[in-house]
Order: C-alpha cells, then sequence, then structure tokens
C-alpha cells in the first residue's frame, strides 16, 4: 500500500489525471445530493470514495460517467466532458452500477456474449470468465446465482471493453465477508493490470485495505482526501498494546520509552498508549530485554473509522 | 447499431423462456380457436364468412393488446425496477436501440401468434379470406404500433413492475371482453357496441374483421384516425414521461 501511495504521487507530477472534477453539484428538490466536490483521479490509483448512504457518492460517480447532469461545475473524464463525448466515454470505461440486475432468465455466458457485442474489440469473455471464477456457472440464469457471483459477473462485464478506468459503486455491499474478501482480491488485480479504479463504498475497513487514496464525503461534500495513512495519522489518534503479565511483575520499562503517553496496570493486565507505528516492537523489545513475561498481546491501531468519527461526529451505519 | 441485433436477438430468447408471456400470445389464441371453432363450426353466415373466419382478426387484435398493452408495459417496468434499462443505458448502445430492440420482439411475437392462428385455422376449419393480404399487414401493422405506443405511455406513468402488472390488467380485461376481440361483437348487447367505441381495442377489431371481409380503406377512416392519434400522441408523451430508471 504504501508503494502505491507513493507510486500514485509520482503519476500525479508526469501524467494528466484520468478524471478531474471541478465545484460539481448536484441538487435533488431541496435536497443538495453533491456540493462543491473538487478533486482528481490519477491513473493506476485505487480512489476510494466513503461515506454514508445519501452521502452523494452515488451521484458523485453517476455524474462522472456521464449518467446524471451535473447542475454546476466541470467533470473531465480522459481530458473530455463525458456528458459531449458520451460514447467515447462509454466505449473506454468500464461500470458496475449499484442495485443494477440483469434480466433472471438470461445465462451468465449470454450476457458475457451480449454485452461484447456492444463493443468493437472486446476482450475474449472465455478467459475473463475464468478469471473471475464462473466457468463452472457459464449455463446458469443470472437469478440462480449468488450474491458474490452477480457481482462477480458484474465486473466481467464492466471489463470486457478492456476499459482503462472502471467504476465499482458500492460492489460489496450485501456481500458475506469471505465474498467482500475475494473481491478485494478481484479489483487488486484489476488494477495491477494496468487500470484506474474509482469506487464507491460505505465499510470503511474496505476502504482503509484496498483504496490508495481516499475521499472521505459527508453531506454532499468531500471533509478530508489523502492515503489511509495519511488520514489516520491526521489524526494523532494514538495506537494501544495490550497484553497480560505471567507473573507479577515491574513495568517501568515500558514508562520509559519514546513515544509513550500512558502506562495503566489494572491487577495483571497492561495497557501502553503512544505515538508511533512502531510502539509495538518497541514494547515487546523493552519486555524481553527485562525478561518480562507475558501473554495474550494484542494491538488496537486507530483506522480510517475512528478517523470518519473524528471528522462527522457520528458513526458509519450500514 | 453495434450489439443491436444480438441484444434483439436475446430478448427473443427471453421472451420465449417467460412462460406467462408466451403462452398468453402463442398457445391462448390457439385454445380459443380450437375451443370456439369446435362449438360453433365454421358455416358461411356473414358474407360468406363463418364464425373462425371472422375470429381470427379479432384474436389478432386479441394478441396485438396483449403483447402492446400487457408485455410491453410489464416488461419495461420490470426491466427499469431491476436497473436492467440503467444498465444497458451505460453502454455505448444508442436509447432507441435499446427500446426498439424490446419493441421488435414483441412485434415479430405478435406476428407469430397472428401466423400459428392462421395456419391453424386454415388446417382445421379450411379459414376463408375475402380481403387483400396488403391491406390486412397494413391494418395489423398500425394497430400493432398505437397499441405498443399505448404500453410505453403506461410503462412511463407507472412506478413498479407490480403497479404496471395492476394497470395493464385493469385496462386489458375489459377491453377484451366488451371490444369484440374476445367474443363476437353480433353477440353483444347494442349497448356495449355503442359504448365500446371508447375502448381503442374497439377500433382494432373493427378495422381488422374489416379488412379481412374486404371492406375498402374508406370504410374505417374513423379507425385509422383514432388509431393514428394514439400511436402519436402515445410517442410523445411517452417522449416526456419516459424514464431509465
Amino acid at each position: 500500500m504504501a508503494t502505491n501511495a507513493k507510486t500514485t504521487r509520482i503519476f500525479k507530477v508526469v501524467s494528466a489525471p484520468v478524471i478531474q472534477v471541478e465545484h460539481l453539484r448536484k441538487v435533488y428538490g431541496p435536497t443538495i445530493a453533491v456540493d462543491d466536490v473538487s478533486f482528481e483521479v490519477y491513473q493506476g490509483e485505487i480512489f476510494g470514495m466513503v461515506g454514508t448512504n445519501g452521502a452523494g457518492k452515488t451521484t458523485s460517480i453517476e455524474c462522472i460517467e456521464g449518467l446524471r447532469q451535473q447542475d454546476r461545475g466541470s467533470i473531465h473524464v480522459f481530458g473530455v466532458d463525458p456528458q459531449k463525448e458520451i460514447h467515447d466515454i462509454r466505449r473506454k470505461v468500464g461500470v458496475q452500477l449499484q442495485e443494477s440486475h440483469l434480466q433472471p432468465r438470461l445465462k451468465v455466458w449470454e450476457a458475457l456474449d451480449l454485452f461484447a457485442s456492444f463493443y468493437e474489440s472486446p476482450l475474449d469473455w472465455e478467459k475473463l470468465l475464468e478469471q473471475l471464477g464462473l466457468t463452472e456457472k457459464r449455463n446458469t440464469a443470472f437469478a440462480r446465482l449468488s450474491g458474490g457471483q452477480k457481482q462477480r459477473l458484474q465486473i466481467a462485464l464492466a471489463l470486457i471493453n478492456d476499459p482503462q478506468l472502471v467504476f465499482f459503486d458500492e460492489l460489496t455491499t450485501g456481500l458475506d465477508p469471505q465474498a467482500r474478501r475475494a473481491m478485494w482480491d478481484l479489483i487488486r488485480s484489476v488494477r495491477d493490470s494496468g487500470k484506474t479504479i474509482f469506487l464507491t463504498t460505505h465499510f470503511m475497513d474496505e476502504a482503509e485495505r484496498l483504496c490508495d487514496r481516499v475521499a472521505i464525503m459527508d453531506k454532499g461534500k468531500i471533509i478530508a482526501l489523502d492515503t489511509p495513512e495519511n488520514l489516520i495519522q491526521s489524526l494523532g489518534v494514538e495506537s494501544r498494546v495490550v497484553f497480560t503479565l505471567k507473573e507479577p511483575h515491574d513495568i517501568a520499562c515500558c514508562r520509559s520509552l519514546s513515544g509513550v503517553t500512558l502506562v495503566e496496570q489494572n491487577g495483571d493486565r497492561v495497557l501502553v498508549q503512544g505515538k508511533g507505528d512502531m510502539l509495538v516492537v518497541e514494547v515487546v523489545t523493552a519486555l524481553a530485554k527485562e525478561g518480562i513475561r507475558f501473554a495474550d498481546l494484542r494491538t488496537e491501531q486507530p483506522n480510517l473509522e475512528d478517523v470518519f468519527l473524528a471528522l462527522t461526529g457520528h458513526e458509519l451505519k450500514d | 447499431m453495434r450489439g443491436f441485433w444480438k441484444l434483439t436477438l436475446v430478448e427473443f430468447k427471453l421472451f420465449l423462456r417467460e412462460p406467462m408471456a408466451a403462452f398468453f400470445t402463442l398457445v391462448f389464441p390457439l385454445m380459443m380457436l380450437f375451443i370456439f371453432g369446435s362449438v360453433f363450426g365454421n358455416k358461411p353466415q356473414y358474407f360468406g364468412l363463418g364464425t373462425v373466419d371472422l375470429s381470427i382478426p379479432a384474436y389478432t387484435a386479441m394478441i396485438i393488446a396483449t403483447t402492446g398493452l400487457v408485455s410491453l408495459t410489464i416488461s419495461i417496468s420490470a426491466a427499469r425496477e431491476l436497473g436492467i434499462l440503467r444498465r444497458l443505458h451505460a453502454t455505448p448502445l444508442t436509447p432507441i436501440s435499446i427500446l426498439t430492440s424490446q419493441v421488435l420482439v414483441l412485434f415479430a411475437m405478435t406476428a407469430l401468434g397472428m401466423v400459428l392462428l392462421i395456419i391453424a385455422a386454415k388446417i382445421t376449419f379450411g379459414l376463408r379470406f375475402n380481403g387483400n393480404v396488403f391491406s390486412v399487414i397494413l391494418g395489423f401493422l398500425l394497430s400493432s404500433c398505437s397499441f405498443f405506443a399505448l404500453g410505453f405511455v403506461l410503462a412511463g406513468i407507472t412506478r413498479t413492475a407490480r403497479s404496471a402488472q395492476v394497470v395493464a390488467m385493469a385496462l386489458f380485461y375489459p377491453m377484451l371482453f366488451l371490444s369484440g376481440a374476445a367474443i363476437p361483437k353480433w353477440v353483444l348487447p347494442e349497448a356495449v357496441r355503442t359504448y365500446g367505441q371508447i375502448l381503442p381495442l374497439t377500433h382494432v377489431v373493427n378495422l381488422l374483421i374489416g379488412l379481412w371481409l374486404g371492406e375498402p380503406w374508406s370504410d374505417h377512416l374513423k379507425e385509422v384516425v383514432v388509431l393514428l392519434v394514439m400511436m402519436v400522441v402515445g410517442l410523445v408523451v411517452s417522449a416526456r414521461t419516459f424514464r431509465w430508471e
């Protein structure tokens, strides 16, 4: 992840952004769905938008896809306005839409064969089927696929024109944890094949583990945009190391470590709090040096969930 | 046009996989033909034509109402509700080709339903025909187009597939029985025949039976005007009310 973030920053300098959004605004009646949003997405990165339902993620992504017309602001995808060059854009990008189904009785192979026919030089869909682990399901009707299989088919359809830019809108919503992790691996492999990915999610762990950069949206605005690491560090939240002493022992050695701000002992249970990624290594080294025996050690790192909570003042709910 | 024919072919297959739609378009009219044909026979009585001969254009009107009013309305609103239209809209396909493929399939099914009726009636009841083939085809095209336009209006104004089904059925059944499509109009009471004029399907039945009998178009200007107006108004209204999601 760290290297990806660095790569992204280098790309920023040498290449024009794949997506450029300036002062985007979209209003539905009295509701301001997206309010003055600006950002750029660079080639080869996984860019994520996170936020609660109704934060404006889907409206933003659909404006960029050219499915909706913004009220104000400008959007450029590969340097052109998606509204004006809609057919050009649709040939070049791949999309997976939120809550979009296919005809219930349409078979997997028919869906791929059909979508392949919409493009000039589609990929070999037999290979895609294999890559996405759907070969055995090729004759299964869409309605009979599991949630994860449906989403894998949607990914296959999004990739069939070999797009340089792929949009995933709430791809993992409704999937069980195992299927979600399988999706992450798929998305990473898509990115590793050189494509740029723009995704939305309301899962913070997903954004943190998957995205090179994350835009946090709340009430139609982007309230933070950076790499997950930087977002977490900017918060200044400290890590915690918790462990159990096997025998009573003085733990003064932990207090003197650099960066440690708090040590609490409650019976044989010890909590050490401090700054920096290396806290756990320092604590364990110090304990070993002193010959202190311990068990049941775990660490609590601040995560993107904490960032979201700190910035918005409310928790992210499904 | 890239992908248009493939989409049409796929929609064709999907129609045949939908047992209800395929049954009411292709099988049910044949059942009507065999049941009523075996009850009433096909002795010449109206201008040299029998009950079966005149039921063919009437049942064709029934098929047109089934596909145009019911199948089209439900399939479009279901496709919208499931996000299928939105997904197709996000491909390089033009909006017009997405909708045309739907219409083309239903039109082909309507024509197939009519052809099956004609073949079955020819073989079993020695079907007679006094009209001009091209006139009947033209009348069939006009009737189908105006009912498809009506279906698009209904698909545009109903929010869900369920409400589309209710609205389509509420319009379909009274029309079916009061227009002369399912029950011959000469057995209907005078009052029904008079008030039946407000039903669009009555005009399809009258036009198709008239053309089947070989009556000139000049005898059916009223029907032609009603159906043309319905088609144009339907297209204008649905162009304004149609939604992809």
